[in-house]
């Protein structure tokens, strides 16, 4: 670019916005080709959704083992600029020729922190600990998970002006700790805009009759995913939530939301080989527990096929097709769902210890758009055509689960490249 | 090139608390020797950062010790210029975090570990890359839409490509379709195919040469100098290019072996392929005579997800099924379909396409089991299915039966039944892995795509069910040929849009591929590194464990069993330099007798202190990361532990082993990542290859009269880490009920 640049000016051939498994591969794929990236996170570390997760379908592996390689191929990585806590504020210009107006929000935290945790220690104000979903607390200062990258504390800014966290400046030896740090803002020249927010979960206390937000044993297959993790709230012991009880039984409710034109009228498309996956935690923990998973149709593409086989041999496993109209709570905490067998036209009743709501995906840009005139579907997913400004990878596009998010973030890794144009 | 170390303790969190800093600064003068040796509250202060910068240009310092933190934490950091060799003495997760606080063994582990660190520093040199002169121009194999996206992308960014296509026109599967169901809102109605756009695009562009009735008759070479053999139908030609996307796409599954869904037996029973061609040619009839069905019917899953044929979902046959039911609505509004499947695939955005055929009345959607398909007369069909809908069994008649037959990879066409070929004519020598075979046959099974000259089979390895699909989650491009990449319906089912993005990733790869062998610089997972494996020749006793053993078949062979290596086919993974038992195999970072002397600096107290000792190699990827959580979570564990990182457990040599026994170690563990079906080892067979290894160690202990068991492999998934110190535990009483190594001392 020939015109001169105000002198905080970042530049890079792509800007990634969204530091999750997509917008991290567009990063990494597209800096191993030789390009400039900035990659985005709006959040204190990145890893998103993934962090949260206990294991992989089908595989059931751990997460951490792939993002330890990403987080290794960022590291030393001198084509990608890693930015936090950092948003979007504009968009001008055109592909090849972008202007963006970046804000970073305060971390309190600068980069002399070693995560030696001395601050959290002393901290004495909680806060809900959001990665798991609300259902324990952290410090106000605190790591935003254990694989956090970057490794650094972050304090909660509804915190920062609290005079109790003085305690917390004075215990870190390191001078890390700056609770006058205020938003800043930066632009960035860049040549292409790759949009990989992801993701947020159907909202189930929109579900009424499904009880979630009533019935405190019907929890979200997000919330199941914390409750297996050893890093969750239980330290990954699943019980439930409302006496801690072991669970003799558990009931799946598939389309929970999705599939339906009161809630999502699309398919999730993961869900099925989630709550499989699910039940196999529950499976490894508590052998004897009956599992019910309800569902309309079992949707285990290609060679996921194996593992709903793999399920369907289970014999505490057992597969009802119908939806679940209804879920009671009986007075011993346990949870009664109602759904029409449509095999057998019968209304069938399951009693379990707890029941856990396939509910679907809900692409952020449905609420939150980037600040350009682009086009989306109804639901709020990027529509992906030749002329658009920017390219969107991973669940912005259309649900899917991980391998065919980081396959799109890959892809998206040349279209912004192409869109880029020459490097700068 | 001399080595002038300098070594920096940090005293931060805890580590100064924990240890005897100033003992520590004595033993690193008296044993390492370096330049110089400080302490810092904080070397990954801005100011201590500079420090060390500053006393590495004053000094000179080629190799420097960072003695504080894991090595995952301020890698840019200490990162001094490409001359200076930094080693991380992981003090604080590994020791002080993990140990109990001034305490005489932690103190001794803390010296351990500085000493190993220095004997590694002064026994590896900086990498330097390989440079060669490479090609920058793509072969795409597959003129469908896997081959013209990646064509087509490939070309946007700036890179020559080869189209080749062993049909006579471009379009693939595609070409043959006349419209697709609907990946644009409100994903109601059916679309065009826009592959004839798609041809002209292709043919029109500068940058593309289009080569159709031509296949690959020979590849060789490595990435950025694959030389590939063309035929067309005249010479074969010879064009050097960087990478390959094969994008050779899928065969319909057989229908003759679909006799008991009625295919051969009445001629209105056709597949969903010969449907599109009937639209296609404007003559949707029966076959039998001509006559207008009065009804269709589809039976989905008609060899799929079926363990007699294909076990796999075919992904896309529910949608193709509903858009066929959508040209017999649009030409017969009177006919009645019907639709009977297992569980309906209509995936994301695509439910709104399945409900707009659930609203149509004249189409009949049950879930169903076939039971029957018979012929009856008048050229129809019954067919009775059961565990439907509506809890009964039913019997239908049609007029055309149409059986939604599933996609096979073009990598696999000989079918399950056919036994796969012998891997390799050569006998194998002595000593050859069992895990070997079972690769290397697989990458033999199926059609002759590629050619391949490579010593472990002439095309991609597959996966399951002839696909060479990735076994990794987290890495759907990877590939066990470097430079090659699947794109499309050969690597798994997968609709149109799908297919097209899915070539725009395998192109990026393929340019990837390119790029870092320009550079002499490896691609995934080792992404970067500028290391490769260099061989003594002189000493080499072909007995080819290494062209065998490497997962990425970089090394070839001459006649005489010679490896012939292709460097920028190399991973890095360094799985060859543990399978040579001549100790040839040397990278300049990581060798042979740099990790002997790692050993040796470890002080092995003799046994009458009752103070055993064990040597772990753990992967540096996955489970190293899982030892520094113990000590990020403050887990204890047993002070007797020395670790080392390895680039994969699959790179441990043997020698070491005995290195370590003839220190004086009582045992032994190897710490990796899952093998087996559901592998996690990021280098595909290194940790099945280190349990090989280490079962012949154990027998070869059994000959010295040491006991097997002082030798462990261990398979751990990183969320395991919590169980580390009971692993530890439960190993060290198992080797303190045997006694201290008998050639302790020796």
């Amino acid at each position: 670019m020939e015109r001169a640049r105000a002198e905080n000016t970042l530049t890079a051939d792509l800007l990634v916005v969204g530091g999750g498994m997509a917008g991290m591969t567009a990063a990494i794929e597209a800096s191993e080709v030789g390009r400039k990236v900035i990659l985005l996170e709006k959040g204190p570390s990145l890893g998103g959704a993934v962090t949260r997760m206990h294991q992989y379908f089908p595989k059931l592996c751990p997460p951490l083992c792939g993002l330890e390689i990403n987080y290794k191929r960022l590291r030393t990585n001198k084509n990608v600029r890693v930015m936090t806590l950092t948003e979007v504020q504009s968009i001008s210009g055109s592909p090849g020729n972008y202007l963006v107006q970046l804000k970073i929000n305060p971390r309190f935290v600068n980069e002399r922190c070693t995560a030696c945790g001395a601050c959290a220690k002393v901290c004495g104000i909680e806060r809900d600990n959001e990665h798991n979903w609300g259902m324990d607390k952290t410090t106000a200062i605190y790591l935003p998970h254990q694989m956090a990258y970057p490794m650094r504390y972050v304090v909660d800014p509804r915190h920062a002006a609290d005079s109790r966290m003085k305690v917390c400046v004075e215990a870190c030896e390191y001078g890390a700790i700056e609770l006058n740090q205020r938003p800043r803002t930066v632009a960035a020249e860049v040549g292409s805009i790759i949009w990989a927010t992801g993701w947020v979960p159907y909202d189930a206390a929109k579900i009424v009759n499904l009880g979630f937000g009533r019935i405190p044993n019907v929890i979200t297959n997000v919330m199941m995913e914390r409750l297996a993790a050893e890093d969750g709230p239980t330290g990954g012991k699943i019980m439930r939530p409302s006496d801690k009880a072991e669970i003799r039984s558990i009931a799946f409710v598939q389309c929970a939301g999705s599939r339906d034109d009161n809630h999502l009228p699309y398919c999730s498309a993961v869900c099925c080989l989630a709550s499989m996956k699910q039940a196999a935690y529950v499976r490894e923990q508590y052998p004897d527990a009956e599992i019910s998973v309800f569902y309309i149709d079992v949707r285990s593409p290609g060679r996921l096929e194996d593992f709903y086989v793999k399920m369907q041999q289970d014999e505490k496993i057992h597969f009802l097709r119908g939806k679940v109209a209804q879920i009671t709570e009986e007075y011993n905490g346990d949870v009664t769902l109602e759904a029409e067998d449509t095999l057998t036209g019968t209304i069938q009743k399951v009693t379990a210890s707890m029941a856990v709501l396939a509910t679907g995906m809900v692409p952020a840009t449905a609420t939150d758009k980037p600040p350009i005139n682009i086009e989306t579907d109804e639901y709020g997913f990027l529509l992906q055509k030749n002329d658009v400004p920017i390219i969107g990878a991973g669940t912005v596009v259309r649900p899917r689960e991980i391998s065919a998010t980081v396959q799109d973030g890959t892809g998206a890794a040349l279209k912004g490249i192409i869109a880029a144009g020459t490097s700068r | 090139m001399d080595t002038k170390i300098g070594i920096y303790i940090c005293t931060g969190c805890e580590i100064g608390k924990a240890l005897d800093v100033d003992k520590l600064v004595q033993t690193a003068n008296d044993d390492c020797r370096p330049l110089v040796c400080k302490t810092h509250a904080a070397w990954c202060s801005p100011e201590g950062a500079q420090e060390i910068q500053d006393s590495v240009g004053t000094l000179e310092l080629n190799r420097v010790a960072i003695c504080a933190c894991s090595p995952r934490y301020f890698a840019d950091l200490f990162d001094f210029g490409k001359g200076v060799l930094v080693d991380r003495v992981n003090l604080r997760e590994h020791v002080v975090w993990s140990h109990p606080a001034n305490d005489d063994d932690t103190q001794v582990m803390a010296e351990d570990y500085i000493r190993m660190a220095v004997a590694r520093l002064k026994n590896i040199e900086p990498p330097q890359p390989l440079l060669v002169q490479t090609s920058k121009k793509v072969l795409v194999i597959g003129g469908g839409m896997a081959g013209m996206n990646s064509a087509l992308a490939c070309a946007a960014a700036g890179y020559e490509v080869v189209l080749a296509e062993k049909e006579a026109e471009l379009g693939g599967w595609a070409a043959k379709f006349s419209r697709v169901f609907p990946h644009v809102p409100p994903y109601r109605e059916l679309q065009p195919t826009g592959v004839d756009e798609l041809v002209r695009k292709v043919r029109s562009h500068g940058k593309i040469t289009v080569k159709t009735s031509t296949t690959v008759a020979g590849t060789s070479g490595q990435p950025g100098q694959f030389i590939v053999s063309l035929q067309n139908r005249g010479a074969p030609e010879e064009i050097q290019v960087g990478a390959i996307v094969q994008a050779t796409g899928f065969v319909p599954y057989n229908p003759a072996k679909l006799a008991h869904l009625g295919y051969g037996r009445s001629p209105n029973v056709i597949t969903n392929v010969e449907m599109e061609q009937l639209v296609k040619d404007n003559r949707l009839v029966c076959p039998s005579d001509g006559r207008t069905p009065e009804s269709v019917a589809f039976i989905q899953c008609a060899g799929s997800r079926d363990p007699e044929h294909l076990p796999y979902c075919s992904t896309v046959c529910c949608r193709v099924s509903l858009k066929q039911a959508l040209y017999v609505r649009d030409r017969y509004p009177d006919a009645r379909i019907y639709i009977i499947y297992k569980d309906l695939q209509s995936p994301a955005q695509y439910e709104r396409f399945y409900a707009r055929v659930q609203e149509d009345d004249a189409v009949f959607l049950t879930k169903g089991e076939i039971t029957s398909v018979t012929p009856i007369p008048g050229d129809r069909l019954a067919i009775e299915a059961d565990e439907t809908l509506l809890g009964e069994k039913i019997r239908i008649e049609s007029d055309l039966l149409v059986l939604a037959a599933g996609m096979v990879p073009t990598t696999k066409v000989d079918g399950p039944d056919n036994p796969p070929k012998a891997a390799c004519t050569q006998p194998a020598a002595d000593g050859k892995l069992a895990g070997e075979k079972k690769a290397a046959e697989s990458a033999e099974i199926g059609a002759k795509i590629l050619n391949l000259t490579y010593r472990q089979g002439t095309d991609l390895p597959t996966l399951k069910y002839g696909f060479p699909d990735s076994h990794f989650i987290c890495f759907p491009y990877e590939t066990r040929r470097t430079g090659i990449y699947a794109a499309g319906c050969v690597r798994a089912p997968m609709d149109l849009a799908a297919t097209s993005n899915d070539a725009c990733g395998a192109a990026l790869k393929a340019i990837q591929a390119i790029e870092c062998a320009a550079v002499g610089k490896a691609v995934h997972p080792r992404a970067g590194d500028e290391s490769y494996p260099d061989f003594f020749m002189q000493r080499c006793t072909q007995c080819k464990r290494c062209t065998e053993e490497c997962p990425f078949g970089a090394l070839d062979e001459d006649e005489k069993g010679t490896p012939l290596p292709n460097l920028q086919r190399c991973r890095r993974c360094g799985i060859c330099l543990g399978s040579c038992p001549e100790r040839i195999i040397t990278f300049k970072d990581f060798n042979m007798i740099a990790t002997s002397q790692v050993i040796k600096s470890i002080h092995v107290p003799d046994e009458f202190e009752e103070k055993p000792r064990i040597l772990v190699f753990m992967c540096e990827n996955d489970a190293y990361l899982a030892l520094d959580m113990v000590g990020v979570k403050r887990l204890q564990y047993n002070a007797m532990i020395r670790a080392i990182p390895v680039r994969c457990i699959g790179a441990v040599n043997v020698v070491w082993i005995g290195d370590a026994l003839a220190s004086g170690f009582d045992g032994i563990m190897l710490i990796g990542c899952i093998s087996g079906e559901d592998y996690q080892c990021h280098f595909v067979r290194g940790s099945e290859l280190a349990h090989t290894r280490m079962e012949n160690v154990q027998e070869k202990l059994k000959q010295l009269v040491l006991e097997p068991e002082r030798v462990k492999i261990l398979e751990l998934p990183i969320n395991d880490f919590h169980r580390i110190p009971e692993i530890f535990d439960d190993f060290l009483a198992i080797i303190k009920s045997m006694g201290p190594n008998p050639y302790k001392g020796m």
